[in-house]
Formats: structure tokens, C-alpha cells, sequence
């Protein structure tokens, strides 16, 4: 639905001293219909230009961006906006009208898509009801909470009926319980209407919560991407280092360390007490955990297991999961 | 100086520097808005960025407002005879009341539509909207209450640039306290008008001021 291939965006340098500064740095990106995609990375990564790249809010100074098989790096004025009414975008500081009240903001959206008057009404009481927020309809931004202005935001980047929505950093500015009614608004929309994400984001909960597929961001680059189940089972992947932090630990005499990565129903396979029961060996957790992610049930543990653990590590991978031998830190 | 004869002057002062005044308003409105949205726009980073067009508008909008106000109102004298016809009255006044004021109330737009959150700009980009739907129904509408919030000052301002008017035979309140109170020494002339004046302005401060509470919604 979104490809971006060798995407580079620098600022600054116009002859001046000021030194340039490479935002976005060779990216290549596909996003999957009906894909969530999300981008971590910290501020300053780049991030926010690659998302401002997708619908051409930012010119990049190389490489292509399509959206559902549309070329738009070449496109100027009406095709240009023609191809933005089917790219919903959403925004941190949620940049609704102020002068207009949530109805009136809605409608805007459908007053630039060249939505007829007559229609405006019902569409704007079906997008309303779509994010919840049929009662504050009359109300202006200024009288609504962080997650009611975002529920507006989200109705007007839905007018124009898009398959694509950019998210960014919707949630930040929002607290925890807003930000999991946002999110869970995001997954249903996304699986009622067959909708694809690309989502920005500092925040790893986002990932967790409604990611299917992410990257990590550092330096205008993609230090690794990918489905996140797959990411999970890289041992050097900072994603699952995030997700799972696994403890540091001292040298164990007479016994080795193992990291051991689930997905999906290998998950929920009682995988510690079978392999310690088959193979009568005592197995010991030094940390880890599982969760639900939106990419499915996952898990991930650091074990000391006796000798130099050849019978368990086989035993865990011909039931699916993934096995490395970790490192000690001095 | 019977009060019948004082009310009498204050009367036609006050209809010349309404009449004045209430003209350049709207003129100056007119001009005012379009110049400063050109300011904006050409800007560098703007929605018609044009570097050079922006820099020659800016130098002419400061030149004009370096000018004292007295100065100006002599030096468009042959303009002001091309436009309506003669160079004395309170027509002929409202010329360069208008000049006076355009880049004055140009500078006030500038910097309300700059106050618009390149955000809620960006959302109305990435939405497809076109220019002039960005600078109608993004820029002018969001920047309301800080336009109208100018446009007072300027008003305000204009009353007091029209008290200079008697020397193009404008009349208004200024000209006559000055030719009144100050030349023929007449004391209470001048306190009348004073307060005249006072209230006025008073008037329109809290028009301007009921405006910009009815139209912001933060």
C-alpha cells in the first residue's frame, strides 16, 4: 500500500555555514494493505520527516514514494491533492480548527474533498458516531479533552473515505488510559475498515499495542524492520530488547545462558516445565516474560541451564522456538 | 461660547472624524488584510514563497510607516488631487489616512495570521485543501480574533492621525481643539473635545473588544 524506496530528505546548507543536516537517509519502506506499521525512534531520528515525506509535506530530495500504486513524488497541484484526500493524517498536537466547533472541523474536511453541501450533514454524523463523539458535536476544540480533540482529528482524517491514515505521534501528548482508547480506536478502524497505518512514535506501548509490523529508527536511518514477531527473534534487535529487556548477568559456573524467544501459539506451549520434565533437568528464569502484543501472543526469557545446555537448546528450537546462548557482562 | 454653540461644533467634529475615520477604516481593512496576506505568503517558507517579492514589500511597508503621519499627509498632496480631485477637505483627508494606515494594519495581519499553528496549516495541506482555501478558511478565519483585536488598534489609531487633518482643511474633533483651544485659547473647546474624544475611543475599544470575545473559542 506504501512503498518508499531509497528516501533522503536534508535541510539546511543553502550556501550558508549552517551545516546540513540529513533527516531522512536512504529508507526503504513497504507498508501491506491493511498493515499497522510503526516507525520508533527518539526525537531527532528523523522519523517525523520521513512521515511528512508520504504525503509530500516535505519534497525528498531522492527516491520514490507511492501509495496505492501512485507515484507522488512527481506530482504538483490537483493530482496532488487528489491523491492527499485518499492519505488520512493525524497529528500530536491534534491541529484542529479552533474557530470551528467539531462538527464544523469535520465538515471541513469534507468541504476540501468537494463534498456536496446536502451530503456534509450525514457524513459528519456518520463520522461523528464512527469515533464516538456524537454528543460534543456542537462543541469547539477549546472545551474538549486531549482524547476527544484526537477522536475529532481522527473523524476528519477519515472524511474523504482514505485507505491510508499517517499517525503522528498521535498519543503522545495524551496520558496512558486516553492513549489505550485512542490505540484501541486506531486497531478497530483499522480492522473494521481494512485501513492501513504508518505510525510514528517515541513510545514502545504503541508499538506493543497495535503494531503488526515496525522499524527502528536512528540517525535517518532503519536500524532494523520487519513483522514484529520475526524482529522479536533477532538477539541483536533493539525492539525486542525494548519489549523483553532481558537482565544483565555475572559468569555462571557449571551452567550456560540461553535466550529463548515465543511467538505466536508456541507462546502458549508450557515450554519450561515440558523441556524441564522430558529432559529432567532443573531450568532457572533469570528474566523475561510474555505478553499480547497486537502481532500476537509473544515471549521472551533469559534461562541458566546446566552443562552446556546442547539437550535443552535442542528440545526449545524443535518446539518452535528460538534459541541463542547470551553473552555474560563482565 | 454658549453650550448651544459648543455642542453645534462638537456635533459636525465628530460626524467629520467619524466620517474620516469610518471611511479609511474600511479602506484600510481592505488594503491592509490583502498586503498582509501577501507578507505572508511570499515569505520565505510560505505558501507562495517569493524572496524577492517578499523583501521589496517589507522595505516598502517600512518606508511608509517611517514616515511621520504630518509628512506623509503633505507628501501624497498630487496623489490625493489624482484619487479625488482636491487636496483639501475631509475627502481629500481620507487619502492619506488610508496610506497611513494600510502598512500599519498590513504589519498587525502579518503577525496575526502568524500566530495560525503551522500545524493546523500542514492538516489542512495534507487534507488537499488549496491555497486559497488555506489562506480563506485556514489563515483569515483561525487569525479572527487577533485581526479584529487589530483592527481596533488601528481605528484607534486613525482617530488619533485624523486630529492632523486640519491641515488639509480635514475639520474633526482635532482640528477643532486645536483651532479653538489652542489658538483662540477657548479652554473649555478643548476639554469638550477631549473628552469627546475619550469617549470615542472608549466606544470603539469595547466593540473591538466584544468582537474578539465573541469570536475566540480557546
Amino acid at each position: 500500500m506504501i512503498e518508499i524506496k531509497g528516501l533522503r530528505k536534508t535541510y539546511g546548507a543553502k550556501g550558508r555555514r549552517d551545516p546540513q543536516v540529513v533527516a531522512v537517509d536512504g529508507v526503504d519502506l513497504s507498508v501491506g494493505e491493511g498493515d499497522v506499521f510503526g516507525v520508533l525512534g527518539r526525537s531527532g531520528a528523523g522519523k517525523s520527516t520521513l512521515l511528512r515525506c508520504v504525503n509530500m509535506l516535505e519534497r525528498p530530495d531522492a527516491g520514490t514514494v507511492s501509495v496505492g500504486g501512485v507515484e507522488l513524488t512527481t506530482l504538483n497541484g490537483r493530482r496532488l491533492r487528489a491523491a492527499r484526500h485518499g492519505i488520512g493524517m493525524i497529528h500530536q498536537h491534534f491541529a484542529l480548527l479552533s474557530s470551528r466547533t467539531v462538527a464544523g472541523n469535520v465538515a471541513f474536511a469534507l468541504e476540501v474533498t468537494g463534498v456536496p453541501r446536502a451530503e456534509r450533514r450525514t457524513r459528519v454524523a456518520e463520522l461523528l458516531d464512527l469515533v464516538g463523539l456524537s454528543e460534543r458535536a456542537g462543541a469547539y476544540p477549546g472545551q474538549l479533552s486531549g482524547g476527544q480533540k484526537q477522536r475529532v482529528g481522527i473523524a476528519r482524517a477519515l472524511a474523504a473515505r482514505p485507505k491510508v491514515l499517517l499517525s503522528d505521534e498521535a498519543t503522545s501528548a495524551l496520558d496512558p488510559e486516553t492513549t489505550d482508547s485512542i490505540l484501541r480506536l486506531l486497531l478497530d478502524l483499522n480492522r473494521r475498515l481494512g485501513l492501513t497505518i504508518l505510525l510514528i512514535t517515541h513510545e514502545m506501548t504503541v508499538v506493543k499495542r497495535i503494531c503488526r509490523s515496525a522499524a527502528v529508527m536512528r540517525d535517518g536511518r532503519f536500524v532494523e524492520s520487519g513483522a514484529v514477531t520475526d524482529l522479536l527473534h533477532r538477539p541483536e534487535s533493539e525492539l525486542a530488547r525494548d519489549l523483553f529487556p532481558l537482565d544483565p548477568f555475572a559468569e555462571l559456573p557449571g551452567q550456560t545462558v540461553v535466550d529463548v524467544s515465543v511467538s505466536g501459539e508456541d507462546a502458549d506451549i508450557p515450554l519450561l516445565t515440558e523441556v524441564a520434565r522430558t529432559l529432567d533437568v532443573d531450568v532457572r528464569v533469570l528474566s523475561g516474560s510474555v505478553e499480547t502484543l497486537a502481532a500476537g501472543r509473544a515471549g521472551r526469557w533469559r534461562l541458566a541451564v546446566p552443562g552446556d545446555g546442547a539437550a535443552v537448546i535442542h528440545h526449545l528450537r524443535s518446539r518452535g522456538a528460538v534459541v541463542a546462548v547470551a553473552e555474560a557482562s563482565s | 461660547m454658549t453650550w448651544s454653540e459648543l455642542s453645534d461644533l462638537l456635533l459636525v467634529g465628530l460626524q467629520e472624524t467619524a466620517w474620516m475615520v469610518g471611511v479609511s477604516t474600511v479602506l484600510t481593512a481592505i488594503g491592509g488584510l490583502l498586503l498582509g496576506v501577501l507578507l505572508v505568503l511570499t515569505a520565505p517558507g510560505g505558501l507562495l514563497a517569493a524572496p524577492v517579492v517578499s523583501s521589496v514589500l517589507g522595505f516598502v511597508v517600512n518606508v511608509a510607516r517611517s514616515l511621520p503621519f504630518i509628512i506623509l499627509l503633505v507628501a501624497v498632496i498630487p496623489f490625493t488631487r489624482a484619487v479625488v480631485g482636491t487636496t483639501i477637505g475631509t475627502d481629500a483627508a481620507i487619502v492619506p489616512l488610508t496610506i497611513g494606515a494600510i502598512p500599519f494594519f498590513a504589519r498587525i495581519v502579518e503577525a496575526a495570521l502568524r500566530e495560525v499553528p503551522p500545524d493546523v496549516v500542514a492538516a489542512a495541506t495534507a487534507m488537499g485543501a488549496t491555497r486559497t482555501q488555506i489562506v480563506g478558511k485556514v489563515l483569515l478565519r483561525e487569525a479572527r480574533p487577533g485581526l479584529v483585536a487589530g483592527l481596533t488598534i488601528t481605528v484607534i489609531a486613525l482617530v488619533g492621525y485624523s486630529a492632523m487633518a486640519g491641515v488639509v482643511g480635514g475639520g474633526g474633533l482635532g482640528d477643532l481643539a486645536i483651532r479653538y483651544g489652542y489658538q483662540r485659547f477657548e479652554t473649555e473647546v478643548m476639554v469638550a473635545t477631549v473628552v469627546v474624544l475619550v469617549v470615542f475611543v472608549q466606544l470603539i475599544q469595547m466593540a473591538g473588544d466584544v468582537l474578539v470575545r465573541r469570536l475566540s473559542h480557546k
